[in-house]
């Protein structure tokens, strides 16, 4: 009896050192690691979760391609469970301790902001795949999702449009967050700019998770009444869309009447929502499933296959992975090595296919071309594409519109070689600027 | 000859005749095609090209267009109307009308439109459709004609004006009569007259119209315009106030359905059930499985799915939170931090539970046909979906009463609570009492997760929403006490929706927090205190 315990020690101890052997070669000959950053419990898991399989997926594809270099990429994902400091945590656990090449995550901008420091002392890179509100350029960081002047400063002057209603009075809704405030902020800058009067903007927010929308939308319903074509742009995050756009469907706010353009709802967000009452309502990304572009039904296909259900959706965060993903193969083949400094390097100026029929390329201020296209849902909870900008846009990090960010620009190659280089003291601001 | 001369001109009316039909035709068929082709800019000359022509065709074509439901055929180019019919769209002509056959998704093109166009679209149908005989047609045309104030439609309306019988049809024609000709540059005569009839109708919509007027216009158009929305602004006043109070009342029902099952299982037996909001989310998850039943083997109960989910989301929380019972919270009674501990970690536990068996994103419950939409009540919105939950959690409320006044169960339940050893001397199984009295509260967080289904999301993290708002409802109303909770619930509701305005969302949560504290810093037992040995 105690000798049979004993062996069994022993045998698993012997099988625990071989897997820790064997682990150890695999990282040393034949594996490239690749972190994925991603939430897969707590609120932001319901979005995170699906950008870690988008890589995933991309990792299985490229291997079947014959791997990096010539060596399999072997995917490290760990679980921040949306909390910031552990974020901290998790990224130094994948460049210290798994040594990873390069990370792919987070969502929200206080996760991203957490990381930084992180990033920057290990000398990491990561892709930033999520729309967010500028202000910021970051030597490891590379942002493939859209800056405000990539998403809502269009959104914003399709509605002033004639095609997008002539719209002259204006509700910015959002999220008491990081995001929606700074977003807002050059929102009214611009619609100031623009000779919107000040009693024509009304501003809310409302904390995460709202779940009681009656008296807001009542508020916009009777901001609405005032005789101006009214819009709403709405900077309102993940769960509190729902009962928001419910309680707009219940009050009979109709597109036609009051247009809700929203910057992060997506196809995803719409799957939880019965659409019908919606239809005409916009939202304004760089990319929609309904996209009609080989590429991108190829891609639909492969994700679909993946994730072994016909019906799963794809979104626009999920092509910024894409195209992160890709511009980092790219750039490593190019350099030859999955060395940070070199791959920093070499990534500037690489160009690969978006999934929209275009061709996205990293810029020097480490954030990418992208179109920009507004979308009206339809009764499928799908997006039918309004209005798309004629060429690409190029992502600013720093906007012009604000006053304490109009001088300054971001440029990551030489001689510049700085993420916030004021242009009339002609000089790097660095730290001191946060 | 003179046989002749009656025959050629009844041959040549003929001629004409059969010209005009095919003429007819002709134009309908390069007015549609002139919807069908070009973008987006155009279509909206091609859409009153449409409505001018004043073609029977042309209101179900329009309809169609809104509704999106108007396509190009690929094979052939023509235009069709589709309708959803299974996986397929049934077709018809939309020139003739005729049957056309059916096709899927893949053999189309649909014709686009934007918001722009549906509001043109809008008007044009309100115009072509004053004249129907269907009363209830009249009145929506007249509506939309209101809102839409097109000044193309002006004649229409008086032309319809003349004909119409239905006083309050008339009437509506007449105000989008006036607001038409307010927008237009009529004699100020006129304008005086339609602000009038504008100001009578006092709602929001006509508030705006003499705020533009009032904005564009001068001298005593001007003047009558401003007072006739500043007498509207009044009265609206008044109306906001039970708007309100409505909407208290409908938050307070909210946290009444989600409190309640709390008041049982912390209020009168002490525990503190931090798992009590993933009660609610399977509740709700239940919903979500019984519509997803329903929607692939029987669609045509959809509507009584609430009904059925009901009593499923009783007995599958009451039937977890038994379990939780007799498996964990039965060996902590008496420790309530281990307890706090225990069920925040359970909570955690359901979460992910739930997250890998339905997946992290939100699932989508319907609403039937009963709780969708909204009615006036005057100036007063209020949307049947909330009214349902609020006679809900009133319902819930007394049958939760009657059961613990009226039944043996609520006796023993009181019984346990008040004075567990005298309770056991007296032949109750205290265990079994206190198993079933937790199953009851979380099963009523099973209801209340039936009735948030249809005003928030369906997601792993919808019980962590609720579970602070609802510890805070039952400590403010004061522990043990039904009665509080109803009208903790109800007042903080109210307080929450005045302050809203005010303050905004985010202060607002803040200062009934705030609120709350001083509150219980005065009282420590809540608004209604129990009173008697039992109390320690």
């Amino acid at each position: 009896m105690k000798f049979g315990s004993i062996m069994r020690t022993g045998l698993v101890a012997a099988g625990l050192l071989a897997g820790a052997v064997g682990s150890a070669f695999a990282q040393a000959g034949d594996t490239i690691k690749v972190g994925v950053l991603h939430s897969l419990s707590g609120t932001m898991a319901i979005s995170e979760t699906t950008l870690k399989d988008v890589v995933l997926m991309l990792i299985e594809e490229q291997n079947k391609k014959g791997g990096l270099l010539g060596k399999k990429l072997e995917a490290v994902v760990v679980d921040p469970a949306s909390n910031w400091p552990l974020f901290a945590e998790k990224a130094r656990e994948l460049l210290q301790k798994e040594k990873v090449a390069v990370v792919f995550g987070c969502w929200t901008s206080v996760s991203r902001k957490s990381v930084l420091p992180v990033f920057e002392e290990l000398n990491g890179i990561l892709f930033y795949p999520v729309q967010y509100e500028g202000q910021e350029s970051q030597r490891n960081v590379f942002y493939t999702g859209a800056a405000p002047n990539q998403q809502a400063i269009p959104a914003v002057d399709y509605l002033m449009s004639k095609d997008g209603g002539d719209v002259k009075r204006w509700v910015l809704a959002g999220t008491d967050y990081v995001y929606p405030r700074t977003t807002n902020k050059i929102l009214e800058a611009y619609l100031l700019q623009k000779g919107v009067a000040k009693e024509d903007i009304m501003i809310n927010y409302t904390p995460f998770g709202h779940a009681d929308w009656q008296s807001i939308v009542a508020d916009i319903k009777k901001f609405g009444s005032a005789g101006k074509k009214t819009a709403v742009v709405s900077t309102i995050n993940g769960d509190a869309n729902v009962p928001f756009y419910k309680e707009l469907g219940n009050q009979g706010i109709k597109a036609k009447d009051i247009p809700v353009v929203a910057f992060s709802v997506g196809e995803e967000e719409l799957a939880g929502v019965d659409t019908k009452p919606l239809v005409g309502h916009l939202a304004a990304w760089n990319y929609f499933q309904s996209v009609k572009d080989p590429a991108n039904a190829e891609f639909i296909k492969t994700w679909q296959a993946f994730t072994k259900n016909a019906k799963r959706v794809t979104n626009d965060p999920m092509e910024a992975s894409v195209i992160g993903f890709n511009m980092w193969v790219a750039a490593v083949k190019k350099a030859g090595t999955t060395d940070p400094d070199k791959v920093i390097d070499a990534i500037i100026g690489i160009k690969v296919p978006n999934l929209t029929g275009g061709v996205s390329e990293m810029l020097p201020n480490h954030h990418i071309t992208k179109p920009v296209l507004i979308g009206e849902i339809e009764a499928n909870g799908q997006f039918d594409v309004v209005w798309k900008t004629p060429g690409l846009v190029p992502g600013a990090a720093w906007s012009p519109i604000l006053d304490d960010s109009k001088n300054l620009k971001a440029d990551w190659t030489k001689p510049v070689n700085c993420g916030n280089f004021d242009t009339v003291a002609n000089k790097c601001i660095g730290k001191a600027a946060k | 000859m003179l046989l002749h001369r009656p025959l050629s001109v009844l041959l040549s009316v003929l001629a004409s005749l059969a010209l005009a039909g095919t003429a007819l035709a002709a134009d309908l068929t390069a007015l549609v095609g002139n919807l069908t082709s070009g973008g987006l800019s155009e279509r909206a000359a091609a859409i009153t090209a449409l409505a001018a022509s004043g073609e029977e065709r042309a209101v179900p074509i329009l309809e169609a267009l809104a509704a999106g439901q108007l396509y190009t055929r690929n094979s052939d180019k023509l235009a069709v109307i589709g309708k959803v019919d299974g996986n397929r769209l049934a077709l018809s002509e939309a020139i003739s009308g005729k049957s056309a056959g059916s096709a899927v998704d893949a053999d189309l093109e649909r014709v686009r439109v934007n918001n722009r166009l549906r509001g043109v679209i809008e008007a044009a149908v309100g115009s072509l459709t004053l004249m129907s005989p269907n009363p209830r047609i009249r009145a929506e045309a007249a509506d939309s004609l209101f809102t839409r104030r097109d000044a193309t439609a002006l004649a229409a309306l008086d032309e319809a004006l003349a004909a119409e019988k239905d006083p309050r049809i008339k009437r509506s024609m007449s105000e989008a009569r006036a607001a038409i000709v307010l927008g237009s540059d009529a004699p100020a005569s006129q304008k005086l007259a339609a602000i009038a009839l504008v100001r009578d109708r006092a709602d929001r919509d006509s508030l705006g119209i003499l705020m533009t007027v009032a904005a564009a216009s001068d001298g005593e158009v001007k003047t009558a315009a401003a007072t006739a929305a500043a007498s509207i602004e009044q009265s609206l006043a008044a109306w906001q106030m039970a708007q309100n109070i409505w909407y208290g009342i409908s938050l307070g029902s909210v946290l009444l359905l989600a409190a309640i099952g709390l008041a049982i299982t912390f209020g009168t037996m002490g525990v503190i059930n931090m798992a009590h909001g993933e009660m609610v989310m399977l509740g709700a998850y239940t919903t979500f499985v019984v519509q997803d039943v329903i929607r692939t083997s029987a669609p045509h109960l959809f509507d009584v799915s609430l009904v059925i989910a009901l009593p499923l989301a009783f007995v599958v929380s009451g039937a977890i939170g038994i379990l939780i019972e007799r498996t964990i919270i039965r060996f902590l009674y008496g420790r309530p931090l281990d307890t706090l501990l225990a069920t925040w970690g359970l909570s955690l536990v359901l979460q992910q539970a739930v997250r890998s068996i339905f997946g992290s994103s939100n699932r989508e419950v319907g609403a039937p046909s009963w709780m969708s939409g909204a009615f006036q009540l005057g100036q007063l919105n209020i949307t049947y979906g909330r009214l349902w939950i609020v006679v809900f959690a009133l319902i819930v409320f007394a049958s939760l009463i009657l059961l613990l006044r009226k039944t043996p169960l609520g006796l023993y339940m009181r019984a346990v609570t008040q004075n567990r050893p005298m309770a056991a001397a007296v032949g109750i199984r205290t265990p079994r009492v206190d198993a079933l009295t937790f199953g009851l509260g979380s099963g009523i967080a099973g209801l209340a997760g039936v009735a948030l289904s249809q005003i928030d999301n369906v997601s792993p993290n919808l019980g962590q929403g609720y579970i602070i708002d609802s510890f805070m409802v039952v400590v403010f109303g004061g522990v043990g006490n039904l009665f509080g909770t109803l009208i903790g619930a109800l007042t903080l509701g109210v307080v929450n929706k005045f302050l809203e305005p005010y303050a905004g969302a985010v202060l607002g949560k803040i200062l009934v927090l705030v609120f709350i504290i001083m509150f219980i810093q005065r009282r420590p037992r809540g608004l209604f205190a129990l009173k008697g040995r039992s109390v320690e």
